[in-house]
């Protein structure tokens, strides 16, 4: 971010529309020692903030079910709604062409009707609970992955790099006593589609005179961006893949952070999610350019890479009167890397019959996310069960963590 | 956590410039109390060492004004030794066109602008850090409205950015809570207005300067005291009290732009340039010697029951409302003429009248009042100086810079627009960004708003997407828009 050029531009229409406009330029760099480690592992957590659709990203069309949930956007094995091919049971979201070469190379996992030990519907809270680590919502001001850091031998490579917080301010799940720098794409911050939606919905209900400026205000936007329509959702899916090559350049440096955070915005589909096509399925492929970023940035490193994909929580099993669907609980996890045991889905499958359903409307969570993030932290990182039962995921010792997740 | 009562959160965001987290608990439940016991000159005021001057802004200008004057000077002497000088300088300048700077250092950023720029930062920064600090922000509001029914701006020449930061520090925050005399007095003889409405070239056409140069007089001033700053537009006067006051008005001027004159940046009367003889001004005759002749014209003028009455209806729509409580401005105009314009008095009339709080938030916070009003309520650090004077900049509402004497507007018209307000949603989310989910969206609400929050805002702000999305919709609310 070049901040005297945001600084030269004060009254220019430029500095709202055009790139690399920042009210705030930001930017901090952490302190890095030197000396080498033997092992040399990467690990990227992404966070698909708003809650992404399991159901949609890896569906299980071979559930008696899915389709009548799903009615109208629904996957099929074959025809025009085809997902791309994984174990016969479920099929991937076309959209992620990456991820499926990934699955058949072995190098990708799915975790499904997974989730937090959260089981109400806010996003902040759940947001809170998936990266504290808790067991349920606190107070609590630092992040699991910041506590893993600070629980490995203080002369290692690893901790001693510290790790990458990608965005304006550092994620919940990074944030801690264990050094952490930050990046953020250019960009980023013009991801605002959203937001400007719901205020205008806002304004609708509670001041008309705000909502006619405001609209009048973005119609006036979409004109000077080449008369495109607004796109239907939030989010910037070209931006994840931005953020991805940028974090994965600073990952590969020498005396670079090996454990890097990415959040990624605009998951909340309550409406027109679309199905092969549409809002989710940019979504979706943005985050597949994700991983090929990495892949590609990473080179040789990439053998020694996984990538946790995680969100808050699911939807609800069955779409809802607006073409998208509301909070729900379990979804899919992705892991994702030359260091993945893939080519595998896990799932204790608990079905989609109303009677299975979570308070009869959501996908039930038979894989408590945890266990995922014990697994990967224990094999990958080199984390002992104890250290992650008490000081990692406090409360969590019953909670196993799953094996063989990576090499 | 004390949840504000609807009186709380009307009175310190109609009156104040917001709520933060703890103000209920600091204030107590009488914002009323809270307002009042800001009606204190030394609330109004900023002071401190090291803070800027008039003098050293005029001097500093004057400095960068000379230096450049004689490196045009230089490089038309150059011009002027013919060729080889000539060719030195051409090929300079071939260097410069085939991508070889000529200086090692080429387009560094011009050292007197960034000076500049600096000199002025200070006072925003003062400016911002003291609204900051403010409990419930009555005094420092109350600065602002005269500060804009006084403006001045930054856009008329570069001496504006010497004295556009002290101006308000030393004519107008010593006098808004004494009399309104004083205070026109003081803005009327500051360097800062003297430049800014032309005064210092205006000539009376029979004084010896006027004589000599085939100059004259420059009504600006004289114009915009009447129509601006006392009697307002339709407050009974005519073009002939406009002439004779703006001759009453000859010879006011600045240190550092007269000859034979010492110091910078101070008022001085030069008497060659003043209209000699007495003026009729609405009616009655000024016979007084030199500059005692305008400032006798500016003390009638600020007890005239046409200022009475236009400063009462700018004070009641400013604060309450675009179509102002009839009784509200007929108390506020009767407090005037009163007290002989007592501003303290008028101030404690304007927070106590029932007619005050009665009517509904419809008033848009202008973008300073935005702005000082997010950091306020997230306790967010005022540390990226330039980043909040862009946002002012493209929220239409630059400090200390507006497009004419007559200052911002703060009316539903102006305010609401199209590009304003999807500016301000820009701004929000940026704002909200790097508080990175620190801030708990919906507790703050509740502290914040109490009892007006409204369903639906307390809704929107509990589905957010994420913590900084939710806060960027409490930014957006009516609730924190309005006020």
């Amino acid at each position: 971010m070049d901040a005297r050029y945001c600084e030269r531009l004060p009254l220019s229409r430029r500095g709202l529309l055009g790139a690399g406009m920042s009210f705030f330029a930001w930017a901090h760099m952490p302190k890095i020692a030197s000396a080498a480690g033997a092992k040399d592992p990467r690990f990227l957590t992404i966070i698909l903030r708003g809650a992404m659709d399991g159901l949609s990203a890896v569906a299980p069309v071979a559930d008696p079910d899915y389709a009548a949930l799903r009615e109208g956007m629904a996957l099929t094995r074959e025809g025009e709604s085809a997902g791309l091919p994984l174990d016969g049971f479920f099929v991937l979201h076309p959209a992620m062409k990456t991820f499926a070469r990934l699955y058949a190379e072995k190098k990708g996992l799915v975790i499904h009707a997974a989730a937090t030990p959260y089981r109400e519907r806010s996003h902040f809270d759940g947001q809170d609970v998936l990266e504290t680590g808790l067991p349920g919502v606190g107070k609590v001001e630092t992040g699991w992955l910041n506590r893993a850091l600070l629980a490995l031998p203080k002369g290692e490579k690893l901790p001693r790099l510290g790790a990458l917080g990608v965005g304006i301010a550092t994620p919940l799940v990074l944030r801690g006593e264990a050094p952490v720098m930050g990046w953020a794409p250019q960009r980023l911050a013009e991801t605002n589609d959203d937001l400007a939606r719901r205020v205008l919905d806002l304004y609708t209900h509670r001041d008309p005179a705000l909502a006619r400026a405001l609209k009048a205000g973005l119609t006036a936007d979409q004109l000077a961006q080449g008369g495109a329509a607004m796109p239907p959702g939030g989010g910037d899916p070209g931006m994840m893949a931005r953020a991805a090559t940028g974090a994965a350049r600073l990952m590969m440096k020498e005396e670079g952070p090996r454990v890097a955070v990415l959040s990624f915005d605009g998951w909340d589909t309550h409406a027109n999610q679309g199905g092969v096509r549409g809002r989710l399925a940019d979504l979706l492929a943005g985050l597949d350019g994700a991983f090929a970023a990495v892949e590609r940035e990473f080179g040789e490193a990439w053998k020694d890479t996984a990538i946790l994909v995680v969100t808050e929580f699911g939807r609800t099993a069955r779409i809802n009167g607006t073409e998208g669907s509301d909070h729900g609980t379990a979804t899919v996890a992705f892991l994702v890397g030359g260091a993945v045991r893939g080519g595998r889905i896990l799932a204790d499958w608990p079905g989609l019959k109303a009677q299975h359903l979570h308070d009869g409307r959501d996908l039930r969570a038979t894989t408590d996310l945890r266990a995922v993030m014990k697994g990967v932290l224990a094999d990958h990182l080199g984390l002992s069960p104890a250290v992650l039962g008490e000081a990692v995921f406090p409360g969590s010792g019953l909670v196993k963590p799953l094996p063989d997740l990576v090499v | 956590m004390a949840r504000p009562e609807r009186p709380f959160q009307i009175g310190i965001q109609r009156f104040g410039l917001g709520a933060g987290p703890s103000s209920r608990e600091r204030l107590g439940p009488d914002i009323r109390a809270a307002l009042l016991d800001e009606i204190r000159p030394e609330r109004a005021r900023i002071g401190g060492e090291g803070l800027p001057t008039t003098a050293r802004g005029i001097q500093i200008v004057t400095q960068i004004e000379d230096k450049r004057r004689m490196e045009r000077e230089a490089r038309r002497q150059v011009a002027q030794q013919g060729p080889a000088a000539a060719m030195a300088e051409a090929n300079g300048s071939a260097m410069a066109a085939a991508g070889m700077p000529a200086n090692p250092a080429a387009n560094p950023p011009d050292p007197e602008a960034v000076r500049l720029r600096d000199f002025l930062h200070v006072d925003i920064k003062a400016r911002i850090d003291h609204g900051l600090a403010a409990p419930a922000g009555f005094a420092e509001r109350w600065v602002m409205f005269w500060s804009n029914h006084f403006c001045i701006a930054l856009r008329r020449g570069q001496i504006m950015q010497g004295v556009a930061g002290p101006y308000e520090r030393e004519a107008i925050r010593p006098h808004v809570f004494g009399r309104f005399a004083d205070l026109l007095v003081a803005v009327e003889t500051h360097p800062a207005m003297l430049h800014y409405l032309d005064q210092r070239q205006s000539v009376g056409p029979n004084s010896p300067a006027g004589q000599r140069r085939q100059r004259g007089l420059n009504e600006n001033l004289a114009r915009e005291v009447l129509e601006l700053h006392t009697l307002g537009v339709g407050g009974g006067y005519a073009q002939a009290d406009v002439t004779a006051f703006a001759r009453a008005l000859t010879g006011w001027s600045i240190t550092g732009f007269e000859e034979n004159v010492d110091g910078f940046g101070g008022f001085v009367f030069a008497p060659n340039r003043h209209e000699p003889g007495p003026q009729v001004v609405l009616g009655r005759t000024y016979g007084q010697e030199g500059k005692e002749k305008g400032l006798a014209i500016l003390r009638d003028l600020a007890r005239h029951p046409a200022t009475a009455r236009f400063l009462a209806t700018r004070l009641a729509r400013h604060f309450v409302s675009d179509s102002p409580p009839p009784a509200l401005v007929a108390a506020l105009e009767a407090e005037f003429r009163k007290t002989d314009g007592d501003l303290a008095a008028l101030a404690r009339v304007l927070v106590t009248h029932p007619e005050s709080t009665r009517a509904p938030p419809s008033k848009i916070r202008t973008p300073y009042e935005f702005v000082l009003a997010s950091l306020r309520a997230t306790g967010a650090p005022a540390d990226r100086l330039q980043g909040l004077v862009n946002a002012l900049n493209l929220m239409g509402q630059p400090l200390w810079n507006p497009p004419g004497p007559n200052g911002f507007p703060d009316d539903e018209a102006a305010l609401v627009a199209p590009k304003a307000i999807k500016t301000r949603l820009e701004f929000a989310l940026q704002f909200a960004r790097p508080l990175g989910g620190r801030i708990d969206p919906r507790e703050l609400a509740e502290t914040l708003f109490g009892e007006a929050l409204s369903a639906e805002s307390r809704q929107a702000i509990a589905r957010a997407e994420t913590r900084p999305q939710g806060l960027a919709l409490l930014l957006m609310a009516p609730e924190f828009q309005r006020r």
